[in-house]
């Protein structure tokens, strides 16, 4: 029997709930959303999930600076890798909504380029990692860059779209979900969702963490 | 007494570095008039005010990257040993950035000097306008003298600025792009001053991570 500590079990279990749940669980019929509506459960979750695995590497690169060790510039590696995942996942599970709601799969809008710059930091931080060659320097240098860059982006992401009119749930007039849709159906799938998906996150990133120092210990020995 | 004086020092020593070699700063002010000659040529004139605006921002992002590019690149081994035995790594960042942001106000003046020369001049509240040069100015060169920074501390590719510093770059862009464009609009004061504040937050945002972080790139 394989052995998983508790909240991997937690982990599986809500994310099946969730596909189960999500799929085939009553949900309230809304124009124009129809049955894209269950989308929230993925792609809304998917953003949480991004936003918290970006906190997570923020706050171990403020911890690599505090105290230089490999095991925090590592997590904050992976922690960056998954969010970027995640990041990607959210982006083409929004354009498929976007596409069944709004009619096309991009619109410009501040809530969507926001999204698209939370990519490009990810990348411009992947750049840089692969730009510099001693290790030491390059986990004290990204670290720096990750602080600065993270920083702003979630001000670019959290504060700027609130200041203009969106499309998007949430903005400028636009009611966000939890004010009349989100009905309490809705909501005993979307927090499990969330706290599912940012578990399977967690996960993988712990697989990546140990995969990262079992190749170390090879390049050792 | 003595910070501000080293600073002050620190902030002539680059003015005079940037003025002995002239071809620098000459050639930067040549990329300003290519630029803007080269949308005069392509766009013969420019009626509508959001292209006018956005394309002066563009020429003066892509102004401020190749302007602050070579800050920490031209410094050599030896001369940041003095330094670093001489100042402390706050004196360096803030001299460079007061330096950067006095450099890119005249330039981005300029550059509207010579845009309203050759495109017209749609602005309305010159006031305002002047803010939103002023403040973009000391934005983008807090943001790009921390990623210069950042940027040679890395193996020296000279794309790696521009990649680094424009997704940093994207939020003061987006808001100095807005609020500029509603001064050339000549809005009133209480619709531009959420933006003014956001602008001025942000900057201050930009000046403590860069002040708290730059030590950390400065000690190899």
């Amino acid at each position: 029997m394989l052995k998983l500590s508790w909240w991997k079990w937690l982990c599986i279990v809500l994310i099946f709930y969730t596909l189960i749940e999500g799929f085939l669980g009553p949900v309230p019929a809304l124009p124009i959303l129809n049955e894209t509506i269950r989308n929230l459960y993925f792609h809304v979750t998917m953003w949480f999930a991004m936003m918290i695995l970006m906190t997570v590497s923020l706050v171990y690169s403020i911890k690599y600076l505090s105290k230089p060790l490999a095991h925090n510039d590592t997590v904050a590696e992976m922690s960056a890798k998954v969010g970027m995942l995640f990041g990607i996942i959210g982006i083409l599970t929004g354009m498929i909504w976007a596409k069944n709601t709004w009619g096309a799969y991009w619109v410009n809008d501040a809530k969507l380029n926001g999204a698209a710059a939370a990519l490009l930091v990810y990348t411009a931080y992947f750049i840089l990692r692969n730009a510099i060659e001693d290790e030491t320097k390059r986990a004290r240098i990204s670290s720096v860059y990750a602080i600065f860059a993270f920083t702003l982006m979630m001000v670019f992401i959290m504060v700027l779209p609130r200041m203009t009119d969106s499309l998007h749930p949430g903005n400028g007039g636009n009611p966000g979900f939890s004010t009349y849709d989100l009905d309490a159906n809705m909501r005993k799938v979307f927090y499990p969702a969330v706290l599912g998906f940012t578990l399977l996150g967690i996960w993988i990133m712990q697989l990546k963490i140990n995969i990262k120092k079992l190749q170390h210990f090879n390049d050792e020995q | 007494m003595q910070n501000t004086s080293k600073i002050f020092s620190l902030i002539i020593k680059e003015y005079r570095y940037d003025w002995r070699s002239r071809s620098a700063l000459s050639g930067i002010l040549m990329y300003v008039f290519a630029t803007v000659f080269i949308c005069y040529l392509s766009f013969k004139n420019v009626i509508d005010i959001p292209t006018w605006n956005s394309l002066f921002w563009i020429i003066i992002l892509f102004v401020a990257i190749n302007a602050i590019a070579k800050s920490f690149m031209a410094e050599s081994q030896a001369l940041q040993l003095f330094y670093y035995s001489f100042l402390s790594p706050y004196h360096i960042i803030v001299s460079k950035i007061i330096y950067h942001a006095v450099l890119m106000f005249v330039l981005a003046t300029l550059g509207a000097f010579i845009f309203t020369f050759f495109l017209g001049n749609p602005v309305q509240s010159y006031l305002q306008f002047s803010l939103a040069l002023l403040l973009g100015s000391v934005s983008f060169s807090s943001c790009l003298t921390m990623i210069s920074a950042i940027a040679s501390r890395a193996t020296n590719n000279p794309a790696l600025l521009a990649v680094l510093g424009f997704p940093v770059l994207l939020p003061v862009l987006t808001v100095t792009i807005r609020f500029s464009k509603n001064a050339i609009d000549g809005l009133a004061w209480s619709v531009n001053q959420p933006y003014f504040i956001l602008l001025l937050c942000l900057n201050a945002l930009i000046l403590a991570l860069a002040y708290l972080l730059f030590p950390y790139l400065w000690r190899e």
